[in-house]
């Protein structure tokens, strides 16, 4: 009846019951947790998107959606290539996009193919808005060559994405894998065919 | 504690249930005896209204859900839908929008009262950190129910501030996608965002709010001399042992509070009658256009009532290559209050009795507050530019360097108080609650 408690045997018992208890409701937590990444549907939705470039024209850009971000496809005038090599390296955060996104193959100076055509995500490296287009030269400013300004927190970059000092944003805009073939433009792929 | 007293009800149905149920228990604890300081002013008005917007709050949410979508090709035309075609849709939204805001303007208005009044202090730190808690809960509420309308201002709050987790250094990218359900804000967001918006964080906030109270009513209220009437003499005309400042919640408070109540909805019809989008402070313009995931519009700033934490974030230049540290200066200006009752080392609790150094400084930070609150509505170029003399700073814009300043100074109010709080010269406080002009001790209730 009132046998003494046994206080060891008794923690003991409580242990042995807790702990793979604390674990079972801990692994519980896991497919919760999972269900909340991005599905099969939405991973599919990630494929390589073709552009038909043969329409534009010098100075145009075109947006085109890819993996839900906006890629700017942009063919620069000459004028443009040249406010490039106009600016002084000290004003740009990552003059030769080192600690940017942007791939092996581009020229790291104009961060594209080839000078005039450029591919390059619209999404400010801030905080992921897009900036909008200021190409005209003066436009932010007597000394400003044209580019492109984030209306969230005042970015600004050039007409290669570079981005200026002094801005928020960390980094350069990313330029995505891209290969051209003639008219036509491939999104999310490399010049020899690999997927992003 | 609600444990077994003497029915208070002669009803046979009510005994029936006080014998069940601790009805006259719960009722004697929470309002006819629980004693106030009967020196309440216009700041004790906020919790209680707080408390009314809540409902309005959950009660207009309810039948919105009913007419909702929450799908992002349906959401926007949904709630067009319920502005224009659901008979009083107008009404019931404009509520829930304007509610929102004032949601913000009464806990702003509380939290300022607490800070005042010192009632963060001891005993009251767990009132003050459960306050925190439902403050924060709030924000995330008003941020998740912000995507909800599928506009323009919606999609690209959204987009922001689910970056700044991106901003985490290592695991960032992963947890912004994680968060999103997908590599942009899209549906999967959306049809989150509307479960944590209508069921998660409201019971959270239920809860929080409840242990708040429970917690408030275990101590006793401050009041605004911040003189602990449990510490005071004893006996008041309803009892021999409760304190002889002390009134009795009901009916004192609840019909002070009814006034409040009904001043509050004055004005908050006025402005859901008159003036809903409060001219795009309480609904932002750009929220009346769909959400278009490939143009940022041309000026986005988040909602009056993140601005100040928004221009904190916008002022804080990268470093390192990382926008990182923007997020934990706005991160921490948001947790910092948290640390308060232990950053306050000053002998007296009330304003009333501080002296100048820490009157100073309350109202650099209110200051600094508002003006962070106002530079966050507006461009960076707000204040123009330095002349070419200052090339030599990261940016010109005049309004960053005044954000930057302010910032510093709102972290000062924090950080420095242990010093300024201690060095304080204050008066002395009296041994009984005043009416604030008069400092003679108040006759007890009842003499």
């Amino acid at each position: 009846m009132s046998e003494p408690v046994n206080q060891s045997r008794r923690r003991a018992a409580i242990a042995t019951a807790a702990v793979p208890g604390a674990m079972l409701g801990a692994a519980a937590v896991a497919p919760f947790v999972t269900s909340m990444t991005p599905s099969e549907r939405a991973k599919a939705a990630g494929a390589p998107v073709e552009v038909d470039i043969s329409n534009l024209k010098p100075g145009e850009k075109l947006n085109v959606e890819w993996r839900g971000k906006v890629v700017w496809v942009m063919k620069r005038t000459p004028e443009q290539v040249a406010s490039l090599s106009q600016i002084p390296a000290s004003q740009l955060a990552d003059p030769l996009s080192k600690g940017s996104l942007q791939p092996a193959y581009v020229d790291p100076k104009t961060r594209s193919i080839s000078p005039e055509l450029v591919v390059m995500e619209g999404v400010c490296t801030h905080l992921g808005c897009s900036p909008v287009s200021r190409l005209t030269p003066g436009e932010l400013g007597n000394d400003w060559l044209g580019g492109f300004y984030c209306p969230c927190h005042g970015s600004k970059f050039d007409v290669a994405g570079r981005v200026y000092t002094g801005s928020p944003a960390p980094t350069n805009l990313p330029v995505p894998d891209h290969k051209i073939d003639g008219t036509k433009l491939v999104i999310g792929i490399t010049p020899d065919g690999k997927e992003a | 504690m609600a444990s077994k007293q003497p029915s208070m009800f002669t009803n046979p149905v009510m005994r029936w249930v006080d014998e069940r149920f601790p009805v006259t228990g719960l009722m004697k604890e929470h309002l006819t005896e629980y004693y106030a300081p009967k020196n309440f002013n216009f700041w004790y008005y906020f919790g209680s209204l707080a408390m009314l917007v809540l409902v309005l709050q959950i009660v207009t949410g309810i039948f919105l859900t009913m007419n909702y979508k929450p799908d992002a090709n349906y959401a926007f035309g949904s709630v067009e839908y319920i502005m224009r075609d659901v008979d009083y849709g107008w009404l019931i939204r404009y509520m829930h929008s304007t509610g929102a805001s004032m949601f913000f303007v009464v806990v702003y208005l509380h939290m300022c009262r607490g800070l005042m009044y010192g009632s963060y202090r001891k005993p009251r730190e767990l009132i003050w950190i459960f306050g925190c808690l439902i403050y924060l809960c709030l924000m995330a509420e008003a941020f998740f129910g912000y995507l909800l309308p599928w506009g323009q201002m919606s999609f690209w709050g959204a987009q922001v501030i689910v970056n700044l987790f991106a901003a985490v250094p290592f695991i960032g990218p992963d947890l912004a996608v994680w968060i999103r359900g997908d590599y942009a804000v899209g549906d999967a967001t959306l049809n989150r965002f509307f479960a944590f918006h209508v069921i998660a964080l409201p019971l959270v906030l239920l809860g929080l709010v409840a242990a708040h109270i429970i917690a408030l009513h275990e101590v006793g209220s401050n009041n605004p001399d911040g003189v602990e009437i449990k510490q005071g003499p004893k006996g008041n005309r309803w009892s021999k042992d409760a304190p002889a400042d002390g009134i009795p919640f009901h009916p004192y408070y609840t019909v002070k509070d009814i006034v409040g109540v009904v001043v509050f909805l004055m004005i908050f019809s006025a402005i859901v009658f008159f003036a809903p989008e409060m001219g795009g402070y309480f609904l932002e313009y750009n929220n009346f256009v769909p959400a278009d995931p490939l143009k940022t519009p041309d000026h986005i700033a988040p909602v009056w009532y993140f601005t100040p934490f928004y221009s904190i974030l916008r002022a804080v230049p990268p470093m390192f290559g990382s926008q990182f540290p923007g997020v934990i200066a706005m991160g921490l200006s948001t947790l910092i209050f948290f640390a308060l009752p232990w950053l306050d080392r000053s002998t007296v609790k009330s304003i009333r009795y501080r002296g100048t150094q820490w009157k100073t400084w309350f109202t650099i930070f209110i200051v600094c507050f508002l003006v962070l609150g106002y530079l966050g509505v507006k461009p960076t170029t707000v204040w123009g530019q330095f002349g070419d003399w200052a090339s030599f700073l990261d940016t010109k814009d005049r309004a960053t360097w005044v954000a930057r300043f302010c910032t510093v100074l709102y972290f000062a109010f924090f950080f420095l108080m242990p010093w300024y709080s201690a060095a304080d010269k204050t008066k002395p406080v009296p041994s009984r609650v005043t009416y604030g002009d008069d400092v003679k001790a108040v006759p007890a209730a009842g003499e």
